[in-house]
């Protein structure tokens, strides 16, 4: 019998990574603008949290001293302040400089993947371990803690309630995010943006002013995956490259929610069911045919874009201008 | 950037062309200003006075014959899959699946190199493996391209994921021709027949990659430039509504021109595995596919040019990573340098296509950022 209590959880915590990713870049792109950076975003966003836990838990006299308040909050601010700069140097690029978007994207996932590794490498050997990983347990347990009574609950205690605080927070983010881009003025902005900028320009929409709000807002939701990532998933352990493909995978769920953040929340456990279901399935001693449930997501996000462009529905399709700067007085 | 009842400070408008000798001095001057960026940042990682650095970048990537040659072949690598992505980009199909698209011509030229050992002889299996290379490439990038040209699917997007498929179906024939057993991985294939291994010439591992390199280069420029193909790539590129309006079959163009770009990657991959490497792993390819992206763009899509920028972006990733062992820095440390040179120059390009002009009565200074 398939065992649900046990898979939803861990689908549910693959997810989240990859729900805030594609909430994030679902706002980017809703401005017209196709961040590729997100993978490096999102190891930006990790290491800064990594970054301010690990200071703050060196500064401590003992290991007891530490308080919950700033336990949490200096790896989160880290965090955002980090992915906000790495919005920053996109839009000004892509916005104010009007750069091409996927090389700026590309250089960005470098960037961002070559600052996680190395301030990741360079602080293993400051905490002087001999595994190569920092392991940063004390913050992590306060990222980590659920509700105190969901252990009494049973099934249902752990299906819903076993999780920390980010795990909502990412849910709460996207149905936000859904409620603003559908139900707003400024989601409809945002949205002619996105589509026109040039008929939104002429009805006194500040172009600008939305890709740089939304970009960095997008960038700032990414970061929070990565700090999910390391702080609750990975149990405050950081060790090089461990984030792998999930900012891609993120990208390709953008495309499977077809642009919508609120689908996007059963999408990503979706997604994390798909990326462990390996695990579940028995395959006998085949070691390989896990690779290839691997590639399900990405083949199921392909077959989605492609039935999407099919169907040539006008809601279904991405943002009209994604990909394409703005310049006011071209043509 | 606009108050309401005064003229703005600066007023940005299209430049109609550069000369080109001053489009190449504002790049240079971006990317000194990077060199020195990344000069105070290594400085202050490392302790060492700058030009101690430059110089380790240098010895990194020139310093033995041995360094010269592996610099040579990253280079030849990279300039392979930036020639390939070329004419796709001319047309602006962003195909951002290079990565992919090698990897499967890594996968079909392995596949031969295993699979046919016993059944046929050592010319029939190269000449095997340079066909299905090119053909497994064709195919990965052939599929976003028919999409592309049928029902309008998003390119970018779509070759994306098809690097992940890729790279899954790796690992997973990785781990189904795994050598020894329960490794999980391919070790060298045919080491002692050495069957499939394309030719060592002049002495050199090297030196087939570098010679077929500067062949394709020169093949790639004139067949974009002076070529009724190239023409029609440029002209589906400038307006796909001009290319239908002068009876160009633009969906054809399209796809033949996917076809030739992921076959190109292909032949990239077969050189990989058949002279470089004689193994297959995931991580073959290395991110020399997005990577790529960057050189061809960098060197505004000129077969020629793209010698210069990849070239660069091998010895600066060389040299950072003979910094990073020389001063005792992690090997990403690279990877931040390129990044930070790459902002400069992709914002250079601004200054490129646009002039500023500055209001006459201000008395500000004038914000100049790079």
């Amino acid at each position: 019998m398939f065992d649900f209590v046990s898979f939803i959880p861990r689908a549910v915590m693959q997810g989240i990574p990859l729900l805030f990713g594609s909430t994030g870049e679902t706002l980017t792109e809703k401005s017209g603008n196709l961040n590729l950076g997100i993978p490096g975003v999102m190891y930006v966003g990790g290491i800064c949290g990594v970054i301010g836990a690990f200071f703050y838990e060196q500064s401590l006299p003992s290991p007891d001293a530490i308080h919950a308040f700033p336990a949490i909050m200096i790896p989160l601010c880290a965090c955002l302040l980090g992915s906000l700069l790495m919005g920053l140097i996109y839009c000004f690029l892509t916005v104010t400089l009007r750069a091409n978007q996927n090389v700026t994207g590309l250089a960005m996932t470098t960037f961002g993947v070559g600052i996680g590794n190395f301030f990741g490498g360079s602080l293993i050997k400051l905490s002087g371990t001999a595994v190569p990983s920092i392991a940063l347990s004390a913050t992590s347990s306060f990222f980590h803690r659920s509700l105190p009574f969901a252990q009494d609950l049973g099934w249902f205690g752990k299906i819903f309630l076993s999780y920390g605080f980010l795990t909502y927070l990412a849910i709460a983010i996207a149905l936000i995010a859904a409620f603003i881009l559908r139900h707003t003025r400024a989601g409809l902005h945002l949205r002619a943006v996105g589509e026109s900028p040039t008929t939104a320009d002429a009805a006194g929409i500040n172009v600008s002013r939305y890709k740089y709000v939304a970009t960095c807002t997008g960038s700032m939701i990414a970061g929070l995956g990565g700090l999910y990532y390391v702080m609750d998933y990975a149990s405050g352990v950081w060790s090089n490259n461990a984030f792998g493909d999930r900012g891609w995978l993120a990208i390709a769920l953008v495309i499977f929610t077809i642009w919508r953040p609120n689908v996007g929340v059963l999408a990503s456990i979706l997604f994390g069911g798909l990326y462990i279901l390996h695990m579940y399935i028995p395959s006998g001693m085949n070691l390989a045919v896990k690779e290839l449930y691997k590639m399900l997501p990405y083949v199921v996000t392909i077959i989605v874009l492609i039935l999407t462009s099919m169907r040539n529905k006008r809601e279904n399709q991405p943002p009209q201008s994604l990909g394409l700067p703005y310049f006011r007085e071209e043509r | 950037m606009h108050s309401k009842n005064q003229e703005p400070l600066f007023h940005i408008s299209k430049r109609d062309s550069l000369v080109w000798y001053k489009a190449m001095l504002i790049r240079l001057v971006a990317l000194l200003v990077a060199l020195v960026v990344c000069a105070i940042i290594s400085v202050l990682m490392t302790g060492e006075n700058p030009l101690s650095i430059y110089q380790t970048i240098l010895y990194g990537s020139f310093g033995t014959t041995r360094k010269l040659w592996v610099t040579f072949q990253n280079v030849a690598m990279l300039l392979c899959l930036s020639l390939a992505v070329t004419p796709a980009f001319r047309m602006r199909f962003w195909n951002i699946g290079a990565e992919g698209q090698a990897l499967m011509g890594c996968f079909a030229s392995a596949a031969c190199m295993i699979l046919l050992k016993n059944v046929f002889p050592n010319w029939a299996i190269i000449l095997c493996m340079v066909l299905t290379s090119m053909l497994a490439g064709a195919i990965w990038g052939g599929l976003p391209a028919f999409f592309k040209s049928r029902w309008n699917t998003n390119e970018t997007l779509f070759t994306l994921m098809m690097n992940y498929v890729a790279t899954q179906l790796v690992a997973y024939f990785c781990v189904v021709w795994e050598s020894p057993k329960g490794s999980g991985q391919i070790g060298i294939i045919n080491p002692n027949t050495e069957l499939g291994w394309l030719p060592v010439i002049g002495g050199q591992k090297y030196m087939l990659n570098v010679v077929l390199v500067i062949v394709l280069t020169v093949l790639m420029f004139i067949y974009l430039n002076f070529s009724k193909h190239g023409y029609e790539i440029s002209v589906v590129g400038e307006s796909e509504k001009t290319a239908h309006y002068v009876g160009i079959k633009v969906e054809r163009v399209i796809i033949r021109t996917m076809l030739l770009s992921g076959a190109m990657c292909g032949i990239a991959g077969l050189l990989l595995v058949g002279s470089t490497n004689h193994t297959l792993t995931t991580t073959l390819v290395g991110g020399r596919g997005f990577t790529a992206v960057m050189v061809s763009w960098l060197a505004k899509f000129n077969p020629l040019w793209m010698i210069l920028t990849s070239f660069l972006l091998v010895v600066l990733e060389r040299g950072a990573g003979e910094i990073s062992t020389n001063f005792g820095l992690n090997q990403s440390f690279s990877d931040i340098l390129t990044g930070i040179i790459l902002f400069f120059i992709i914002g250079s390009e601004f200054f490129i296509a646009y002039q500023i002009r500055i209001r006459k009565s201000s008395t500000k200074e004038a914000q100049t950022h790079v």
